[in-house]
């Protein structure tokens, strides 16, 4: 089976110097990956990369079977492939339900055309998407805020809002870079129990996570990174033990 | 009087048309695009020589929004990696090209001379004074279509997907919107609006000259715009309105206050205006008709 997403000998530097030093690793189809390594390890680098902000200097990121390296971001989200930001990042003056719709994949609306005129397509799809939107709504507990401009927002919340209009796109798989930083334990808990179901319903997700506590409880498999490449990957307990995993993190021993 | 009256409500609905073009590019995708007049001139220079050649009125209007979607889409390629202040001076630059283009292809434009007799439709058959009502009613009319339509781009998905990108251009690429074509459309369709208030702009005086295109006008909108509400079509026409009525009004005040050297009206209006604008922006800091959040349609009953 083609893993989800397949990242072979990826390369990136700014102003000489090389943040990604050739990474390797595949995303199985299906899994809940998680991604670990100190920090300056090349981890929002390499999310970055494969999400179309920068593009990659050398090496290939596939997604299933398509070669998408070097792809606008808008082109990988229609492919399928979404992510999230470690800082919540919205549009100051859109509502929580305008960031949900906005997401929306296939919005014959956004056409000029249909726009000025309106058409009975992209009133249907506007109809179908609010129905979505409102199902994630209540599936996150946003149900209460969706009229909110999401400056008026909880960090917490915000950081619902980021999962919420990810799911509005109807991903295949899912970056998300910290989603859990800055939030508090009961809604970490709930943020996990949610990617957890969705991950049960067939989502791929890839997490980039620094609590080590939750990397164990949620993802298989794990992957190291350490000064921009691919350490070591396996289950967490196998990387945990790994010496050279504890050397990234702690430093080497003399 | 009354054919003065006439003639500010006129001109009202052709800056009206020029407030909901520089409200569809600053407003909803948030360029800010000093070059309207420019735009405003090419429009009024497009018709008016189509129209000189012999083509029909209707047609001159439709080489307006022709050439002005054009030279919109032109400008955009030419300033593609730009934003903010970067686009707002190129911009600038632009409509000061524009003018002295007018200005010495003496061939095509007729120079500082500018172009007269530049056809008005129906004059000869309604007569004058018939001609300022109908032309009146004309100029309305469009402002109103134009208005019902940019109202409607404003509330679609397509209006949402701009003031993302307005918003976080770059978070709105990760959100799926191929934001180039978004802004080649916006400014394309805003330029269109402005060329085609200043064809309707040149059959209304009847006369153009690079002298009536100058940067003030562009400043002139943008007071309106944001004394009206940024980001509402509505909002953008009532400033329009309220910016021409103040300024024709304020011609008057020679008659109230003894002793006012014409000079010294023309600074004084300049100044009531600029204290007009900080009235409303100190009680409404979002203008008079707020851009508002649309509200979530009612929920189906949960399940």
């Amino acid at each position: 089976m083609t893993a989800a997403l397949t990242i072979q000998g990826l390369k990136l530097g700014f102003y000489g110097v090389q943040v990604l030093r050739g990474v390797d690793f595949a995303v199985p189809q299906g899994s809940f990956t998680g991604l670990i390594g100190p920090n300056g390890a090349g981890k929002s680098t390499l999310f970055n990369a494969v999400s179309g902000l920068y593009r990659p200097q050398a090496g290939s990121v596939r997604l299933g079977a398509t070669e998408t390296a070097g792809m606008p971001p808008e082109k990988l989200v229609a492919a399928g492939l979404v992510r999230s930001f470690q800082l919540a990042r919205g549009f100051p003056k859109l509502s929580v339900f305008q960031h949900l719709m906005l997401y929306g994949a296939d919005q014959p609306g956004e056409s000029l055309l249909a726009g000025l005129i309106g058409t009975g397509g992209a009133k249907r799809r506007e109809a179908e998407l609010s129905e979505r939107a409102f199902g994630i709504a209540r599936r996150l507990k946003l149900d209460h805020v969706l009229d909110n401009p999401v400056t008026a927002l909880s960090g917490g919340q915000k950081k619902l809002v980021e999962i919420g209009r990810a799911l509005m796109a109807e991903p295949k798989i899912l970056l998300l870079d910290e989603p859990m930083a800055g939030v508090n334990p009961s809604l970490t808990e709930q943020i996990a129990e949610h990617l957890v179901a969705l991950n049960r319903d067939g989502l791929t997700i890839c997490l980039i996570e620094h609590d080590m506590g939750l990397i164990r409880k949620l993802c298989a498999p794990v992957i190291v990174m350490a000064e921009g490449k691919t350490l070591t990957q396996g289950t967490f307990d196998e990387v945990a033990a790994d010496t050279r995993v504890q050397e990234a993190y702690l430093g080497r021993r003399h | 009087m009354l054919s003065y009256l006439i003639f500010t409500l006129t001109l009202c609905a052709i800056y009206g048309l020029l407030a909901l073009s520089l409200n569809l590019i600053w407003g909803s995708a948030g360029l800010v695009n000093l070059g309207l007049a420019g735009f405003f001139a090419v429009g009024a220079y497009a018709s008016a020589l189509a129209t000189g050649a012999g083509a029909p009125v209707l047609i001159g209007w439709g080489a307006a929004l022709l050439v002005g979607a054009t030279v919109g889409l032109v400008v955009t390629f030419a300033t593609l990696r730009l934003r903010d202040d970067y686009l707002a001076i190129v911009t600038l630059g632009f409509a000061e090209v524009i003018r002295l283009v007018a200005l010495n292809e003496r061939w095509l434009t007729n120079g500082s001379d500018g172009i007269s007799g530049i056809k008005a439709p129906l004059k000869a058959e309604l007569g004058t004074q018939n001609f300022a009502y109908f032309y009146l009613g004309l100029a309305t009319l469009v402002l109103v279509i134009v208005w019902a339509l940019l109202r409607r781009l404003d509330g679609s998905p397509y209006g949402r997907a701009l003031k993302a990108i307005r918003e976080d251009q770059q978070l709105a690429s990760f959100a799926g919107k191929p934001v180039l074509r978004f802004k080649l459309q916006a400014f394309a369709l805003s330029a269109a609006i402005a060329a085609l208030a200043g064809a309707l702009y040149a059959h209304f005086q009847s006369y153009i000259s690079p002298d009536h295109f100058q940067p003030l006008i562009t400043i002139y909108i943008f007071l309106a715009v944001t004394a009206g509400g940024v980001g509402r079509p509505s909002g953008a026409v009532l400033g329009a309105y309220l910016v021409v009525i103040f300024l024709e009004a304020t011609r008057f005040v020679t008659e109230w206050v003894p002793g006012l050297q014409p000079v010294q009206l023309a600074a004084t209006r300049e100044m009531l205006i600029g204290i007009a604008l900080i009235l409303v922006l100190h009680l409404k800091p979002q203008g008079i008709l707020p851009e508002r959040i649309p509200k979530a349609p009612v929920p189906p009953a949960a399940a």
